[in-house]
């Protein structure tokens, strides 16, 4: 004898499935977090025993010296940060090879240290937009990115971080 | 005349069948964009400000240090003393190649610990850094 087989609804209720869903979603939309990591890039020169010490001449370098109270000395004037950018992008106008060196005192607070290597790469910046200006006529901010390669490697940036005379 | 009110034959619900689906996609989305990885900060610390700011935009190769008021450093979840940075920083080094070491420094502290830290980055030959800043307006 065949037992008839009780036609029942074999079917998984899936009307729950969007609550569930929902409930994930909410969970990773609860624990995203979209923004992102600003600040100042650098890349620190590899360590002294590896590097043959490049010999500079001084009428290549920019040297910003700041010391603990927060004064700056550019190339033997004395100068304050918010200055600083003017005069490195005047003299990074005459000669774009030149190198900028920043050396701060062990006492110098963090925050005037930023605010410097700000001012440095404010006068960069400058003349990059100058010379986005000069080959294609439009500011930084409205150039492709080919273009901006371009004017990257045109107005190279070349910040030194001084040696630190001593360390632990 | 007999009015009689037309009625479309359609059903008057949205299908919602469609429904997990959408909500399906949704989530994968923030499944994939979502790091789970947050560190407990176990030091104070406030940013300094700067104009010429970059962004990060792969979180996954950043490795934070902390540097709080008091000159607490602190790596991954743990306070450490600075001589151990240059070991740690190595260590990063081989899992991520192309690391970012993050520094999360008190706009207050003194430079001294600063350049400290960055010997240490360079012997552990970790050498891409950046000074988290916030947006100065």
């Amino acid at each position: 004898m065949i037992r008839k087989r009780a036609s029942r609804d074999v079917e998984i209720p899936t009307s729950s499935m969007a609550d569930i869903s929902f409930l994930l979603l909410l969970f990773f939309l609860v624990t995203t977090t979209i923004d992102v990591d600003t600040g100042i890039g650098l890349v620190l020169p590899p360590p002294v025993e590896d590097t043959e010490i490049v010999k500079v001449k001084t009428q290549s370098l920019i040297r910003v010296l700041v010391n603990a109270a927060g004064d700056v000395l550019l190339d033997d004037e004395v100068t304050s940060v918010q200055q600083i950018h003017e005069i490195v992008a005047n003299k990074l106008r005459l000669n774009k090879k030149l190198i900028v060196s920043i050396k701060v005192d062990r006492e110098t607070p963090y925050r005037v240290y930023i605010a410097a290597l700000d001012e440095i790469k404010q006068a960069y910046n400058i003349l990059r937009e100058e010379y986005a200006m000069e080959t294609f006529n439009l500011p930084l901010r409205n150039l492709t990115k080919a273009q901006m390669d371009e004017v990257r490697e045109a107005v190279k940036q070349s910040i030194s971080i001084a040696e630190p005379e001593r360390t632990r | 005349m007999k009015f009689k009110k037309k009625q479309a034959s359609t059903k008057q619900s949205v299908p919602t069948a469609s429904l997990p689906d959408i909500i399906f996609m949704l989530l994968i989305f923030f499944m994939v964009s979502t790091v789970l990885r947050e560190f407990d900060v176990k030091v104070q610390f406030t940013l300094p400000a700067a104009k010429q700011i970059e962004k990060i935009d792969n979180k996954r190769i950043v490795s934070y240090i902390w540097v709080g008021r008091d000159g607490r450093v602190q790596v991954d979840d743990n306070l450490v003393l600075i001589p151990e940075i240059q070991n740690l920083a190595a260590r990063k080094r081989q899992v991520i190649p192309n690391v970012i070491m993050s520094l999360r420094i008190d706009e207050g502290s003194k430079m001294g610990i600063v350049t400290d830290i960055q010997q240490q980055l360079r012997k552990g030959d970790a050498l891409r850094i950046n000074y988290s800043t916030l947006m100065k307006l």
